[in-house]
């Protein structure tokens, strides 16, 4: 029954899919002729501008098409375009043109309007006559007689004994519909992604960008990193030990003269080493947590959550073995940067952190029951927990309707590694 | 008193058999990682053990482990963890047969040598030597809300004394007032936190630490 109401529910869709489809399809020959239109009118300088618009159109349009073929695929299909930057009009379609993508789209208008519309009209007119069919006792009486036999499809119709057969023919034509009507439509909309998805090309165009850009804010992430470090050691650890050795240095000057004074410098001393001890800590807790190093993403992420202010669940699904450290690394200081964010803007009064690892991501969610509402543009806290996750191409996503609850959802792809193939990951 | 230690830095380590043994304690073994670790407490059965969380061969927190896993074996082995930092998650850990018996302290507290020494004792007859800063990150992380709040400031430096686990004497000499006074704000910090009342104060620094970690 269930698997009956799937289906039907799946032709309902197909069906819906094929008339928008047919009846748009005049518009793609409108924006065709538009663009036509706009490329003679270019030298003339009006053309830009009408080029410009009839392109954003066309977009638009494909847009549409690639979510309508997207659902029939059940596959994303994605945005082709090279991104678009700033400039003046001319410069931006000098872009456009360029992009082997607008050529396409242009290509696909065409190629729409006929080869798609005759495979989804043949979907509808199955459909149609079907029903026709079923239905044709009913209007047999008003036929007028002038005109028997009427054919319907193979078979001649003299009287209403014959009329009655016509609906089993109907039943035939509605199961060639039932039948052919995924297939037709399958056709359809890979006819639309062979020219609308992004080629190979351009996909591997558009990865390396990305990956260029990724790299160039990892390599300064890093090095903002580096100098931070360099300037706690500086102010704080070196500082530290020069003020000890100085305390040293006069407690043995004064040892022997006023042993009183010796004994306070020592103190001095000492609280010294402990200050500097104490920062030193701070220090390599913002580098790698030791938790982290010993338990892995697991045990670290216990422990923030016990360190925290607020009462934090943590519900952990890991293989056995250990992550690769870099990905257990960037998903600790995300979680420890959200629980921040948590404890700072939510006013909330629990929060709850679960990790799962499924099908080569890893998959971390941070919640809270406060006020929601939170920008998910703005904040110094989401913007480096991005970083964090850009070189990994990790994703983010924050749900915070006003009135909460807010759940940070991070993903990032990561095989877990046994402890056995591993042991650099120094797991016991 | 028989002491097991296990350190495997050389130069911390030799430096803490020089200390105890020039305070009278009889260092029977010095093991430098985690199998050795649990293979001499387990074998020589110390008076108290000093293990550094981090040991080889795995350098995670294997001392740690052969600690819990050696007290399991041996209930009630009395142990002083030192760390180069100190995690609130491994104090549960340690805290958590209710054996008593354990210290989790920061190495930097081994300078103050007469604290350090005072704590070593006190493991070893079955009290509680817990670090003050995880003391005081359990104290802030329970205040924020709950029956805390209704203590005192001098009833808040009591309780914390008394859960790194000091004697209501050691509080006393600690805080300038008599037992006496000690005694009084106990008893409050107890009817307070809605504890049951107990004379052993192992037994009541247990109380509180569980109080505190719940």
């Amino acid at each position: 029954m269930a698997a009956t109401a799937r289906g039907e529910a799946g032709r309902a869709r197909l069906l819906g899919s094929a008339l928008l489809a047919t009846l748009l399809a005049p518009l793609a020959l409108a924006l065709l002729a538009l663009a036509l239109v706009a490329a003679v009118a270019v030298p003339v300088g009006v053309g830009v501008p009408l080029a410009l618009g009839v392109l954003a159109a066309v977009r638009g349009f494909t847009g549409l098409h690639r979510r309508r073929v997207a659902r029939i695929l059940g596959t994303a299909v994605e945005r082709p375009y090279r991104p678009a930057a700033g400039g003046g009009l001319v410069a931006r379609l000098r872009r456009a043109a360029g992009d082997p993508a607008t050529w396409r789209d242009l290509a696909w208008l065409p190629l729409d309007a006929t080869v798609g519309v005759v495979l989804r009209l043949a979907s509808l007119a199955l459909l149609l006559g079907g029903l026709g069919c079923l239905a044709f006792p009913l209007f047999w009486p008003a036929l007028p007689a002038s005109a028997q036999p009427y054919w319907v499809g193979l078979v001649p119709v003299g009287d209403q004994a014959g009329a009655n057969l016509v609906p089993l023919q109907g039943v035939v034509v509605l199961l060639l519909w039932w039948g052919l009507t995924p297939w037709l439509m399958r056709m359809d909309a890979l006819l639309t992604r062979a020219l609308l998805a992004p080629t190979e090309r351009s996909r591997l165009t558009s990865r390396v960008r990305e990956l260029a850009q990724t790299r160039a804010e990892t390599v300064d992430t890093q090095a903002a990193e580096l100098r931070r470090i360099e300037r706690d050691l500086h102010d704080g650890v070196q500082a530290r030990l020069v003020a000890l050795g100085m305390s040293l240095g006069m407690a043995e000057e004064a040892v022997a003269r006023d042993p009183e004074a010796a004994r306070s410098l020592l103190a001095e001393a000492q609280r010294s080493t402990g200050q500097a001890l104490a920062e030193l800590r701070q220090v390599v807790r913002g580098i790698h947590p030791p938790v982290l190093a010993d338990r892995g993403i697991d045990g670290a992420v216990r422990a923030l959550a016990l360190r925290g202010p607020l009462p934090t669940e943590v519900e952990i699904d890991l293989p056995d073995g250990r992550l690769p450290p870099p990905v257990e690394s960037a998903a600790y200081f995300a979680v420890a940067e959200a629980l921040t964010n948590v404890a700072k803007h939510s006013q909330a009064t629990r929060a709850w952190v679960r990790l799962r690892h499924a099908h080569g991501r890893l998959r971390v969610e941070v919640g809270d029951d406060g006020k929601g509402g939170a920008d998910p543009g703005g904040g110094s806290g989401l913007r480096g927990i991005r970083r964090r996750l850009a070189p990994f191409d990790g994703t983010l996503e924050l749900a915070s309707p006003p009135g909460g609850p807010t759940i940070l959802t991070m993903e990032l792809p990561c095989e877990s590694s046994s402890p056995r193939t591993s042991p650099s990951s120094g797991t016991a | 008193m028989r002491i097991v230690i296990a350190e495997d830095l050389a130069l911390l380590r030799d430096g803490l058999i020089r200390l105890l043994e020039a305070h009278d304690f009889e260092v029977v073994e010095a093991v430098d990682n985690g199998p050795s670790l649990l293979r001499a407490l387990t074998v020589q059965r110390p008076d108290v053990a000093v293990v550094d969380v981090r040991l080889p061969p795995s350098f995670t927190d294997e001392g740690l482990r052969a600690a819990i896993e050696a007290r399991r074996r041996v209930p009630g082995l009395p142990v002083l963890v030192l760390s180069q930092y100190v995690e609130p998650l491994y104090a549960r850990e340690l805290l958590s047969d209710r054996g008593g018996g354990v210290g989790y302290l920061l190495k930097d507290r081994v300078a103050n040598i007469g604290q350090f020494l005072d704590a070593v004792r006190r493991v070893a007859t079955g009290g509680t030597a817990m670090d003050p800063e995880v003391i005081s990150e359990l104290l802030s992380k329970r205040s924020r809300s709950g029956p805390l709040r209704r203590l005192t400031p001098r009833e808040r430096e009591v309780l914390g004394l008394m859960a790194e686990g000091r004697s209501n004497a050691a509080i006393a000499s600690r805080l300038f007032v008599t037992e006496k006074a000690v005694g009084k704000h106990t008893n409050s910090i107890f009817s307070k936190l809605d504890l049951a009342p107990s004379e052993d104060d192992n037994r009541r620094v247990l109380a509180v630490l569980a109080y505190l970690d719940a």
